[in-house]
């Protein structure tokens, strides 16, 4: 119990620290290397509560895909270095206290809402138990995602299809200069256009222009 | 305090909840920030789901996580390619500059 307790609070308060450093910090790259360590901490709170699969998954589909693509754009973009700094600036100012407010607002709604949970205790006693303890939970994680959650699962797939296709066109280019192979030109083309029977003669050669 | 309970899993929840909403509404940077507060807020309901499933022993938190985590990827995808198609248009993402649509 006590290695439990020195875990969530090591992995909590650096999941808590790397994200005010996300907001904060003033170089975009650095604020996607705290994104990172964040998503890892919570990965490590999510192996260390129970829920392995997903935490691979975190690490997996975070900080191999997610966080690199943001990494990759903040760099193609060059933003990282902005003179604009946190809290500078005039017109910045006015959004201090309207989002402080707002966010200390639904940080005490929500925690007026985990008291009540806290108080009511009974509340555990009427789970309708899924999880059991004999196999592993990838094992019975797979076990209800292929069977009762089949059609949310397929329709999450043709999300991710329809968001691959809509960020290849959105970030296509046709490109003006460029030499592709066109099927139908190579198709239709006739001997006449391509061929053609010239009268050589002596000690001039042949020219040829292209 | 050392017995670690649900109700700690939700504080940290409520609290990385609260940093992204701070840092939607206090970013004077570029909009890739405001996509990367989006992303913290989505963890902290991550986190809250894993943790409801684990302590009520119920497996469907976790399903749900885990389309939470699709719908995100899909969402970073696109959205990134959303900037990436504005930058190309206009020479900028910092938040102050992108009023087109103020009409």
């Amino acid at each position: 119990m006590i290695a439990h307790a020195i875990f969530f609070y090591t992995f909590s308060i650096i999941a808590v620290v790397s994200a005010i450093m996300v907001t904060a910090s003033k170089n975009t790259v650095h604020s996607v290397f705290f994104l990172i360590l964040d998503f890892i901490s919570i990965s490590c709170l999510f192996i260390m509560i129970g829920a392995e699969f997903l935490g691979m998954i975190m690490l997996i589909v975070y900080v191999g895909a997610v966080a690199v693509l943001f990494l990759f754009v903040v760099m193609m973009l060059n933003v990282a270095q902005q003179k604009n700094q946190w809290f500078a600036g005039q017109q910045s100012s006015k959004h201090i206290p309207v989002g402080l407010i707002i966010s200390t607002l639904i940080f005490v709604e929500v925690i007026i809402v985990i008291g009540g949970w806290k108080y009511k205790p009974e509340i555990f006693d009427i789970n309708n138990s899924i999880a059991q303890t004999s196999i592993s939970n990838t094992h019975s994680l797979g076990q209800i995602l292929y069977t009762d959650y089949i059609h949310v699962f397929q329709i999450s797939g043709m999300i991710l299809l329809v968001a691959m296709v809509g960020a290849i066109v959105l970030t296509f280019r046709q490109r003006s200069g460029l030499k592709r192979q066109s099927y139908i030109k190579q198709i239709s083309r006739e001997r006449t256009e391509g061929v053609e029977v010239l009268e050589v003669q002596s000690n001039k050669g042949v020219k040829i222009d292209d | 305090m050392i017995d670690i309970g649900l109700g700690h899993y939700l504080t940290l929840g409520a609290v990385i909840f609260s940093i992204g909403v701070i840092g939607i509404f206090l970013n004077r940077k570029n909009i890739i920030v405001i996509l990367m507060s989006i992303e913290l807020i989505l963890l902290a309901v991550n986190i809250n789901l894993v943790a409801f499933s684990i302590y009520l022993g119920d497996l469907a938190g976790q399903v749900f996580t885990l389309f939470i985590l699709t719908v995100a990827a899909a969402e970073a995808a696109i959205g990134l390619a959303i900037i990436v198609v504005y930058f190309r248009n206009s020479g900028t993402i910092r938040v102050e500059e992108i009023d087109k649509l103020k009409g």
